[in-house]
């Protein structure tokens, strides 16, 4: 024995080594424990220095790069872009408002309208290896934060917290290959699984083949898991396809859109309802009209239900039919005689007749879209039956008039 | 057997006890290549493929040329990997067992200051590394993940290029001890 492990010592130590780590894989698989202590030792021996870099980063070389570096062409730059700011101010101030909206602003008012409570936190590190899907975020138990935490941002979810240390907490991003939540479809109320795959983009899970799913459908969080309040955006749906049971949906995440770097951690969710109305634009919404603005259309500004498109000027060209027939629509008895309507003009080329109401009249309007909003608007007051055109109310007067 | 591959073959000079690190770079270089790989990806993207502790556990266990300093070596900084990791505790520590055992056995048969010989051996090693996780991953843990051998060979060719500037530093880092 003594022979053969001075023989092969460097083997004995080698295999030694192997199988103690081994055993250590086996025991952790097995008992699904971690071995917390080595790992809070190592994490908080490495975030504060982490911290501490990205502290010095962050002001040093913003000092360096702003003073020393690049002192001409950043005042210059900033001079034109304060300029250009302004110019944008006239001319859009909603274009102007999202341009500048501010990250960290955006995630402290969320954080505020927010119904759950959160915590703020930074995005100090990744982890080790190449193909790493976690972060470490700066806030951990001692803030309140728990393994299984929810992890998201104004645009949506992140990730969730698979460790919380003292000083910081491990994130497993949702587009870890090992990562999964419960998600529902916005428009279709689909219920799936989002999974991770390792890249940009996520997989829905378990969506049955005879559901509808349609690309740009919005999914949010369903709440089935436990872990992530229902309500929250997971992302917009880039590719559906079906596959042998199930649906395959690709999905890009509205949480990580250009990398997250400041993060809100979910210590009590709560959830809320999915939107019903789609989102215009992700992460941003539509503010109210300011006090004491009115909705009546301008003068001369082309008005709602004007009679833009072809479908409406031949409405209202039915309708006049009728009434010069002395034919009141809707209250004939069938075998009655129908209203003739083969001499009425055509819609191209021939204008309406001259008795036609006055939105269709004198005045050629420019087709423009029709608001959904003002065409909805106008359906309580209408009481003529349908398929029977009513003229819009007029708010303006033409120019020409 | 030419003579520039007799070359390449002969013991590497140098080997002696007194041209090691100092223990707190023993522990710091490798605290640092963590910290590299932990922190700066998260600006440079791309830095994100640079395996440094590995490379640091090659370059150890060449210039020492002993197995079992090399053996020890690579599973601390494997631990130490593996604790800032998801995966559970040993992974990358039984890959890197492994390469600073061959490493050092390795570097008694070649000169290691060869610099044709370093690039070989980094690149190699980078791969041998890469495979043989995507295989306890598949073994161990029942991970069904993918080997992209295109872009682990790239990486290889890269983090090769990056070992001969870096080996050097570190030789003059020793010497200055």
């Amino acid at each position: 024995m003594d022979f053969f492990l001075s023989r092969y010592r460097h083997l004995t130590v080698l295999l030694i080594a192997i199988a103690a780590q081994l055993l250590l894989i086996a025991y952790q698989v097995k008992t699904n424990k971690d071995v917390p202590l080595i790992r809070v030792w190592a994490v908080t021996a490495v975030t504060p220095v982490e911290a501490g870099l990205e502290l010095v980063r962050r002001y040093t070389w913003g000092f360096v790069e702003d003073y020393f570096v690049l002192l001409g062409v950043r005042s210059q730059n900033e001079n034109l872009k304060q300029e250009n700011g302004q110019l944008k101010i006239e001319n859009n101030y909603l274009k102007n408002e999202l341009a500048t909206a501010d990250r960290a602003r955006a995630l402290s008012v969320f954080q505020a309208r927010s119904p759950s409570k959160t915590v703020a936190g930074r995005v100090i590190g990744n982890g080790t290896g190449a193909n790493s899907k976690v972060v470490f975020v700066d806030r951990g138990s001692t803030s309140g934060v728990e393994s299984g935490m929810a992890v998201v941002t104004p645009d949506g979810i992140v990730g969730k917290v698979v460790d919380a240390y003292p000083t910081a907490s491990l994130v497993m991003l949702i587009t870890d290959p090992t990562f999964a939540a419960g998600v529902l479809s916005q428009k279709n109320r689909v219920h799936g699984t989002l999974k991770g795959q390792g890249h940009a983009e996520c997989l829905i899970d378990y969506v049955q083949n005879e559901e509808r799913v349609d690309v740009g459908e919005w999914f949010y969080t369903s709440g089935d898991d436990r872990i992530f309040p229902k309500g929250f955006p997971v992302g917009q749906v880039a590719a559906v396809q079906n596959g042998k049971t199930f649906k395959e949906i690709y999905i890009t995440p509205s949480g990580m859109a250009g990398g997250a770097e400041e993060v809100l951690i979910v210590l009590q969710g709560v959830h809320q309802e999915v939107p019903a109305n789609e989102m215009a634009t992700p992460g941003y919404r539509i503010m109210p009209l300011p006090a004491g603005a009115t909705t009546e259309t301008p003068q001369g500004a082309p008005e709602p239900g004007a009679m833009g498109t072809d479908a409406d000027r031949l409405r209202a060209i039915y309708k006049q039919a009728g009434a010069d027939q002395k034919h009141v629509y809707g209250e004939g008895v069938p075998g009655s005689k129908p209203p003739d309507f083969t001499k009425i003009p055509s819609v191209h080329g021939v204008p309406p007749p001259a008795t036609a109401p006055p939105a269709v009249s004198k005045v050629a309007p420019k087709p423009v879209p029709q608001p959904k909003a003002a065409t909805q608007a106008s359906d309580p007051t209408d009481d003529e039956p349908p398929g029977v055109a009513k003229p819009a109310p007029r708010t303006a007067v033409p120019p020409n008039q | 057997m030419t003579e520039y591959t007799e070359h390449l073959l002969r013991k590497a000079p140098g080997k002696d006890t007194g041209n090691r690190f100092r223990f707190v770079w023993l522990v710091g270089i490798p605290l640092i290549a963590v910290l590299f790989q932990v922190y700066v990806p998260r600006f440079v993207g791309f830095l994100g493929y640079l395996e440094l502790p590995l490379l640091i556990t090659v370059h150890f266990a060449l210039s020492r040329g002993a197995p079992i300093p090399g053996l020890l070596y690579g599973m601390f900084i494997g631990l130490v990997q593996d604790s800032l990791s998801l995966k559970p505790y040993g992974m990358y520590g039984i890959v890197k067992t492994l390469v600073g055992y061959f490493a050092a056995s390795v570097s008694m048969r070649f000169d290691v200051q060869n610099p044709v010989v370093t690039f070989i051996l980094s690149f190699f090693f980078y791969f041998f590394h890469q495979f043989f996780y995507w295989v306890l991953e598949r073994a161990l843990l029942g991970e069904a993940v993918t080997f992209d051998l295109q872009q682990t060979l790239t990486f290889g060719l890269l983090n090769a290029a990056v070992a001969l500037p870096l080996f050097r530093i570190l030789d003059k880092l020793k010497m200055a001890n």
